[in-house]
């Protein structure tokens, strides 16, 4: 035997710590200086060594696995684009889905980013450094890969030519973004909880799930391939996110009521946010698996309500309002965000269109309670009007919640006025403030300093700040153009290019 | 919960008044009414009359709806509301002397058209 024995491989355990060993103990600056964001919530850590980084185990393979998939990825975006499978989607009013989702959901991909990456600097403990900044990679690639998906789609379909100025600048984009900046600029354990575990632990399947079968439903192998790869990284998120928040909770008793305020928030934020997921489900997919109505039985009357059982132990409550309202919601939400949408279409980067007559019966099958007593003959008058040649666009601008800043568009189903909106007011520094429902008055009663200095679209417009008063002002400063990416569906250049495409 | 800050926090107010450039953001609300997709908001002069908001901003804002070839402000019953108070409005006064702020919500109730659409 060799007298220079080859050194014994180091274990899974050891390997982490060398790969990872990037704290130190601060000497010639006071520890708060260096981190100076950890006392400022309230939240006490007594010992951050009880987090560790739950994939500390799977370090070593992490670079090659998500290597792997990164180049299956490539090559099935490349067969995509290589045998034109763009047209073996359903109908091409699927693409706007897509629309939807790049400019809405990939660029809060980005905003995550960001966050995780402040969070990890912000955090004295390693495990609980390395776990975040590991998220943000993550979820780099996720808009990476996302964006590349979607580019093909760029070369045949109108809408897709800028999503980053029209994230910042488009009106309901401003529903994302705020929800991303938002949560970017709280502290970092609020920003853990509102991302890791209320968005990634309750609300990311709502959101993934309908996405990627629905793509699967509609013939987009494309953006299955990139759900599947981003997929396998969320059910790491979601580890993160329930290790995290319980990591906070078993600290110190003090925690629970700050943590809990925050899992309320959050939620709500979140449920407002998946309005637009609910529209997609219900109506921007030709072909649909689940209703949205369906997806909230399971997601939340079961799932969500199952995970807050299991917090019960550390004094975390149900959030039952909330709970109550999004179950009274669920058979309104999906109709009522889409005619928001179809009233507002003259200032959209995608197109809007009326249902069909079996699109409609799987709407009256799905929602036996709600849609042909509350929007089939709404949806039937716009409809004929239509035929006149009469197709409404709205002419006048909306009243936004000034939290959530979706259009106060949202009836009082649960008091019983299903066809009142639902309208909330406060007062802060001697203004008046406006709201969608009690939820989003409630989280700005809470911090009305944060929400007054909302970027509002439609009073920044009024304010002169984006181009101009008139309509084609507006979407010229959008850069969306006018008769091209908003409007019909029927009608749309997209719609001409979609018919010769799938007559030659 | 208020804000937790590391500096002091300082109060942004957007949207103020002055912001406005000599307008003030109005809101305008038909009771029950949803094809419509929600409420509408107006910049609009605190010297503008009442009555504009019949002449001017009710014809672009709600002629969609199926209410509204009946809606006749002469022969119809009509409950004015401002920032939820009921309120006789001078239509031929400001909106200022109407009791109209910045922000303020206007509602109106027309008890015998309630947003029935396709009935
Ligand atoms: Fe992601
Ligand atoms: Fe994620
Ligand atoms: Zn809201």
């Amino acid at each position: 035997m060799s007298i220079n024995q080859r050194k014994k491989r180091l274990n899974k355990k050891e390997q982490y710590k060398y790969m990872t060993r990037l704290g130190w103990d601060p000497t010639y600056q006071k520890s708060e200086d260096v981190y100076p964001y950890l006392k400022m919530e309230g939240i006490k850590i007594h010992d951050w060594e009880a987090w560790e980084d739950p994939f500390r185990m799977t370090m070593d393979s992490y670079w090659k696995l998500q290597a792997e998939k990164d180049k299956k990825l490539y090559s099935i975006i490349d067969a995509f684009a290589q045998n034109n499978a763009q047209k073996n989607i359903s109908d091409a009013r699927y693409v706007n889905a897509l629309k939807l989702f790049l400019t809405g959901v990939t660029p809060l991909e980005y905003k995550v980013v960001q966050g995780f990456s402040h969070v990890a600097r912000a955090f004295r403990g390693e495990g609980a450094s390395i776990a975040c900044q590991m998220q943000a990679i993550d979820e780099l690639r996720h808009f990476q890969t996302q964006v590349h998906t979607m580019s093909h789609y760029n070369k045949y379909f109108d809408g897709f030519h800028d999503y980053a100025k029209a994230h910042d600048r488009v009106w309901y984009l401003s529903v994302p973004k705020s929800f991303g900046d938002d949560a970017s600029t709280a502290g970092p354990f609020e920003f853990l909880t509102a991302i890791s575990f209320s968005f990634e632990f309750v609300l990311t399947s709502l959101l993934f799930v309908p996405f990627m079968s629905g793509a699967a439903y509609n013939g987009d192998m494309a953006t299955v391939t990139f759900g599947f790869s981003a997929q396998s990284d969320e059910s790491r998120h979601m580890t993160l996110g329930l290790s995290a928040i319980k990591f906070i909770l078993e600290q110190d008793p003090d925690n629970v009521p700050i943590v809990q305020e925050w899992m309320d928030k959050w939620l709500w934020r979140g449920y407002r946010l998946l309005g637009l997921v609910a529209m997609m489900m219900d109506y921007m997919l030709p072909n649909s698996p689940t209703s949205w109505a369906e997806s909230v039985e399971l997601y939340i009357e079961q799932n969500c309500i199952a995970l807050y059982k299991d917090l019960e132990r550390y004094g975390i409550e149900l959030p039952t309002d909330t709970i109550n309202t999004i179950i009274a919601e669920k058979g309104h939400l999906s109709h009522q965000v889409w005619n928001i949408f179809y009233n507002h279409t003259n200032a959209a980067a995608f197109h809007t269109w009326m249902p069909d007559e079996e699109k409609m019966n799987w709407l009256s099958e799905k929602y036996p309670d709600t849609f042909d007593k509350y929007y089939r003959p709404m949806f039937e008058r716009y409809i004929e009007l239509e035929k006149k040649g009469e197709r409404f666009y709205s002419e006048t601008l909306p009243i936004i919640c000034q939290t959530c800043q979706i259009p106060l568009g949202f009836t009082d189903i649960e008091g019983g006025n299903p066809h009142v909106y639902t309208h909330e007011t406060s007062e802060f520094n001697g203004e008046k403030f406006h709201f969608c429902s009690k939820g989003c008055k409630h989280v700005f009663e809470k911090q009305p300093e944060k929400y007054t200095q909302a970027w509002l679209p439609p009073h920044q417009i009024f304010q002169g700040n984006c181009g101009g008063a008139t309509i084609p002002e507006v979407l010229k400063w959008y850069k969306i153009e006018n008769g091209v990416d908003n409007l019909d569906y029927v009608g749309s250049p997209d719609e001409a290019m979609w018919n010769k495409l799938k007559n030659n | 919960m208020s804000i937790k800050s590391i500096g002091e926090y300082p109060i942004i107010m957007k949207d103020s008044v002055e912001n406005f450039n000599g307008n003030q953001v109005v809101y305008l609300y038909w009771y029950g009414h949803r094809v419509v997709s929600s409420p509408r908001a107006f910049p609009l002069p605190p010297e503008m009359p009442f009555g504009a908001i019949i002449s001017d901003l009710i014809p672009i804002t709600y002629k969609v709806e199926p209410d509204y070839e009946d809606l006749d402000f002469e022969n119809l019953e009509v409950i004015w509301e401002v920032d939820g108070k009921v309120i006789e409005p001078d239509f031929s006064k400001s909106l200022k002397e109407n009791g109209v702020g910045h922000k303020s919500f206007i509602q109106f109730t027309t008890p015998t058209l309630t947003g029935k659409v396709g009935a």
